[in-house]
């Protein structure tokens, strides 16, 4: 059937497989992390998960200046070069050869192609924390929804092992996406990043209308939703803005709502990308105020967390 | 909709009582602040005994009459606010020697006194009445003397190029745990045995009959010399009352000599006198012999709760009474420093602890869930106390409740690496395997370190560590040690001239035949001279069924009898091994020439190779089969050769991995090897992965431990480390919970936890004076950080951090 199909033919870009994930939904999880995300986050915590193709990229402190990859090059795109090698991105064609044979690791391939079938073995190892502890697998990313057809196959076989799933997705996929996936989907995290569609815009490139619909319509479908409130100072951390977003969860009759606060561990990801990161230096909200937040999401009837 | 608690956390329950009270925090400053010392008492006064008696009694009557000698003169320290009497020494943190295992040289001493860590202050008077009244009668007479005559030129190289240890070279075969028979039965009881015994002799048609009597003789006298002891206590305590002016505590030192006066004579009646007794008897032990190892009460909850319950019913007893007087009871397990070690003894345990490593939960006897309310105050008085000794463990069964799992994490959070874990249910299944009875095996547990036994009824010595990584290092070299250029082992042939996988463990497989028989003979040797010159009367009225068998406990007078030789770096090996497989033989991108050179170059201009094996091959811990795979071979190999060989007196050899701190001392010994560590770095320990190997985080590397036969050992240590981070708050502890559980659902034996974070570990080797309480998990037992040498900082400071997700 559909399962032994597609496992030869739909392959997605992987950009990490996180075990003992313990924050991403109940229990001992494995957090698949999709590459490729429609939204363009300026906070983004995961920013090697933002395009949707594989890249290459090179670690100077991490080079032994061995030269494997310019000799395995199949394009000729490495040489050497004063402090390691260079790579010229005209001619690569991100094929991993390089990242493959490279001793130190210091030639690394973001993006590892997977067919559902490889991905589900890979998950399918921790079956037993999953039963021991509640947990399941949480598909992340990027936008593990992008994925569809690949997310489909992977959720279908794992609902039929018994597996709890979750998706944590930023709702910004077109409605047929969820109502095709849903009956395989245990829980959502859903992410609300802001309620004023200009800011919305403003930070993530999307407006936000497309994604409160979803939100709408899946409240009336989905059997269970997690809104996640990544926290950002200055940005959507003020307490009417959060009072909004408890009014609207109680609207749509949704009670489980996490602060996820801003940190600024991503920094050193951005560095390693060289990736610009504009919110690099924020200050990391204050354990007071996070409670604060936190009770007048309460007073809207919400179960608030704070953290994942 | 459904709501879930995130992480399907347990709520926490508010009825824990944290804080020690002003009494404790003194003993317990006053413990740790304490300067250890060594003792000339006990040598001498076992000296005087020898002289008077050597020659003119049986062996085992010599021993006895020692042990009364000294338990009939030892000093009586009373420490100020204790409420449990009695030293070992003459002074808390003051170690005794045992002449008549070890007698060390003048020079021993100095070392032992002048040593950075784990030293004992030596004073001029006590070397000098060493080197004047001990030296002369015990030169060339100690065990250590009387075994090394013995010890072949092939024992000796192994030995001191580091194949393996020897854990009687300085001490005497111990590892043994105390039942509940204490709590139901007094010496005068064991003395009634005994008795029995003796009238049942038959000499005139039992050929043993004289030995036989002999060794009850000799447990009579253990018996007599104990209550001594106690009744010595009595009468001093009654004079310090009688001097006590504050009348609350001259109340209290009364009832203490009460107590003394009651037991060990007689059973317990109260809580009080159950922890008195146990502690009379831990003295008798650990008196007697330095047996090193590992005696504890065992399973003390289960053995205090019936006095617990009565006394709480009756309201006798407080909870907070209960408390206070299980932190006195620590305190004196932390003032009893494990005895001067050196030269190689000292490099496999260097530590003050004596390893006694109190089990809590399991199950009961019958089998049912064992875990009752003084498992929970135990759990307590180990996050109060925060002391190096003693050592704890759970026991976790499927029957026992997660909320003990948790309560149990929560201390465990706290970092001191205290308490570790245990699967009940595999250790009760490991001692089946091993032939026990259902019911001893449900009464055993572990001690030191991973060891599992039947508590009270089985003697499981640890005979010594060995180094399987330096095998491989003598089988890539034709037998050749490379430190010293000795041929050390067989020539199994050049390595470069294998053709196969399979002549390459052809070759590593005669090595280490080779070896363990070269240890084994030397045990057995040992063995027999402890069996004849050292036995140890006292040991064996508390241990099933010396008394009844008539045989002392190091004559095979235990009910269950297995000696475990100890097999470090196997997570080292395997991932060699995996380098050479894939890199040699399977992918055939190296030659074993290329392999060598790089090797034997310590990796100087050879990162290139060096960065290969360490990222680009399949690695033990990462749930990788093809690496996985290899370790199951590697614990075949070494069981087939060990597993269920005979001991000269009726024991069975058994195989452990566990490295107490030896993986560092291995490590130093070892050259290069293709896992990618460099020559002199430590080893990885017990079922391990190599620190650093382990890239996927605690699932996998429980899944990789998992894939080892559990059941087929007497005890594997798995180590992992987390920050605190990844603990933090309920769903963090949760977590741990499920860790845990799901290793031991896959029958997983041990797991223990170091909870740092490395950047704090580098601040206190720089700043060791503002850590002075920083307790981690070394291997198998914790440790003070400061105690520990640089290099074992280094390396657990290496030990992969499992990062927060």
């Amino acid at each position: 059937m559909l399962w032994e199909n597609t496992v030869t033919e739909i392959t997605a870009l992987i950009s990490n497989i996180q075990k003992y994930s313990i924050h991403d939904g109940p229990g001992i999880r494995t957090t698949v992390f999709f590459k490729g995300c429609p939204l363009l986050c300026a906070w983004c915590h995961n920013p090697e998960t933002q395009v949707f193709n594989a890249e290459i990229k090179w670690q100077g402190d991490k080079c032994i200046g061995c030269l494997s990859c310019v000799a395995a090059c199949p394009k000729q795109a490495i040489s050497a070069a004063a402090d390691g090698v260079a790579i010229d991105p005209e001619l690569c064609g991100v094929c991993g050869a390089c990242a493959n044979i490279c001793p130190s690791l210091a030639m690394e391939l973001l993006g590892k192609s997977y067919t559902p079938k490889q991905l589900y073995a890979e998950i399918i190892k921790d079956a037993l924390f999953y039963q021991q502890s509640g947990g399941g697998v949480t598909l992340s990313g990027g936008e593990p929804l992008s994925h569809d057809a690949f997310a489909l196959a992977l959720l279908q076989r794992l609902k039929a092992d018994g597996i709890h799933t979750a998706v944590d997705t930023a709702g910004f996929v077109p409605w047929r996406v969820f109502e095709q996936l849903d009956p395989y989907i245990d829980l959502y995290l859903y992410d609300i990043k802001h309620l004023d569609s200009d800011i919305h815009e403003q930070y993530t490139r999307v407006p936000n209308q497309p994604i409160l619909d979803n939100l709408q319509k899946l409240s009336q479908l989905a059997r269970e939703i997690w809104l996640r409130i990544p926290l950002i100072p200055g940005v959507n951390d003020d307490p009417g803005h959060i009072r909004r977003i408890g009014e609207l969860a109680r609207r749509l009759g949704l009670r489980e709502i996490y602060l996820l606060p801003y940190h600024r561990m991503a920094a050193a990801k951005y560095a390693r990308l060289q990736l610009p990161y504009t919110l690099g230096a924020l200050e990391e909200p204050q354990q007071q105020q996070l409670e604060e937040l936190a009770d007048i999401l309460s007073a809207t009837g919400a179960n608030a967390h704070i953290g994942g | 909709m459904r709501t879930v608690c995130g992480a399907g956390a347990v709520q926490r329950e508010t009825t824990r009582v944290l804080g020690m009270n002003e009494r404790i925090q003194k003993q317990r400053a006053e413990s740790v602040g304490t300067m250890p010392t060594l003792s000339i008492e006990r040598a001498l006064l076992i000296t005087e005994a020898y002289k008077q008696w050597q020659g003119k009694v049986s062996i085992p009557v010599l021993r006895a009459k020692s042990f009364y000698h000294l338990m009939t003169h030892k000093a009586l320290p009373i420490l100020e606010g204790e409420l449990i009497v009695g030293e070992r020494g003459p002074a808390p943190q003051a170690a005794p020697t045992y002449p008549e295992l070890c007698c060390h040289s003048p020079e021993d001493f100095d070392v032992i006194d002048q040593r950075e860590k784990i030293f004992f202050q030596v004073t001029p008077e006590t070397k000098r009445t060493h080197v004047e009244q001990i030296i002369p009668f015990w030169q060339g007479k100690s065990m250590r003397d009387l075994m090394l005559a013995q010890m072949t030129p092939e024992w000796r190289d192994a030995y001191e190029s580091g194949i393996f240890t020897e854990f009687m070279e300085q001490r005497a075969p111990g590892h043994t745990v105390m039942d509940g028979k204490i709590y139901e039965r007094g010496f005068l009881d064991f003395k009634e045995d005994i008795a029995a015994e003796l009238a049942k002799l038959d000499y005139v048609h039992d050929m043993d009959a004289y030995d036989k009597q002999q060794a009850l003789l000799s447990f009579d006298i253990a018996c007599d010399a104990i209550i001594a002891y106690a009744h010595r206590y009595r009468d001093a305590l009654r004079e310090a009352a009688a001097a006590a002016s504050d009348a609350k505590r001259r109340a209290e030192l009364e009832k203490m000599a009460d107590i003394c006066d009651w037991v060990p004579a007689h059973a317990p009646r109260t809580f009080h006198e159950a922890l008195q007794m146990y502690w009379f008897v831990h003295l008798g032990v650990i008196s007697e012999l330095n047996t090193w190892d590992a005696f504890n009460p065992g399973k003390l909850d289960q053995h205090l709760y019936p006095f617990y319950k009565r006394e709480l019913e009756a309201g006798t007893l407080t909870r907070e009474q209960a408390k206070e007087l299980l932190e006195s009871f620590w305190i004196k397990f932390n003032n009893q420093p494990a005895p001067p070690k050196v030269g190689i003894t000292l490099q496999e345990s260097g530590t003050y602890t004596d390893f006694c490593n109190i089990n809590i939960g399991g199950v009961a006897k019958d089998g049912s869930d064992g875990v009752n309310d003084v498992s929970y105050l135990l759990l307590e008085v180990i996050e109060d106390m925060r002391i190096l000794q003693p050592s704890t463990n759970v026991q976790i069964s499927r029957k026992n409740p997660d909320k003990f799992v948790i309560e149990a994490a929560r201390v465990i959070r706290e970092g001191m690496g205290f308490p570790s874990v245990f699967n009940t249910d595999t250790v009760i299944e490991q001692l089946l395997r091993q032939g026990k009875s259902i019911e001893d095996a449900r009464q055993g547990g572990t001690s030191g370190c991973v060891e599992v036994g039947c508590f009270g009824k089985e003697s499981y010595i640890l005979t010594g560590y060995f180094n399987t990584v330096k095998i491989l290092d003598l089988t890539l070299h034709n037998g050749v040690d490379t430190r010293t250029g000795k041929q050390l082992g067989l020539k199994t042939g050049d390595a470069r001239d294998f053709k196969s996988w399979d002549e390459l463990m052809d070759a590593f497989k005669k090595q280490i035949a080779y070896f363990i028989d070269v240890d084994i003979r030397g045990n057995n040797i040992i063995e027999t001279l402890f069996s004849q010159l050292m036995p140890a009367p006292f040991m064996s009225v508390i241990i099933d069924d010396c008394i009844k068998k008539a045989r002392d406990y190091n004559n095979g007078g235990a009910r269950y009898h297995s000696r475990y030789i100890q097999f470090v770096g196997l997570g080292s090996i395997t991932d060699s091994f995996s380098s050479i497989k894939k890199h040699v033989f399977d992918d055939k991108t190296m030659t074993m020439d290329q392999l060598l050179k790089a090797i034997d170059a310590d990796f100087e201009g050879y990162e290139k190779e060096r960065q290969i094996f360490l990222n680009k091959t399949p690695k033990y811990g990462n749930d990788d089969d093809e690496a996985d795979s290899l370790i199951r071979g590697m614990f075949e190999i070494i069981y087939e050769l060990v597993n269920g060989r005979p001991t000269p007196t009726g024991g069975t050899y058994r195989v452990e991995m566990l490295p107490t701190t030896c993986h560092v001392w291995f490590g130093k010994v070892t050259g290069a090897m293709p896992d990618g560590r460099k020559a002199g770095v430590a080893l990885s320990e017990g079922i391990s992965p190599v620190q650093g190997a382990d890239k996927n985080g605690p699932t996998a590397v429980i899944k990789s431990a998992a894939k080892l036969d559990h059941q087929r050992t007497g005890g594997a240590l798995l180590n992992q480390k987390f920050t605190p981070g990844v603990l933090a708050g309920e769903t963090g502890l949760a977590g741990l919970k499920d860790l845990i559980r799901t290793y031991f659902r896959m029958d997983g034996q041990h797991i223990q936890f170091n909870v740092v974070d490395s950047d704090m570990l580098r601040d206190a080797q720089k700043h060791p004076e503002n850590y002075n309480d920083l307790i981690v998990r070394v291997a198998g037992y914790s440790d003070y950080f400061n105690n520990l040498t640089p290099a074992l900082q280094d390396e657990i400071i290496l030990r992969t951090e499992q990062q927060g997700f």
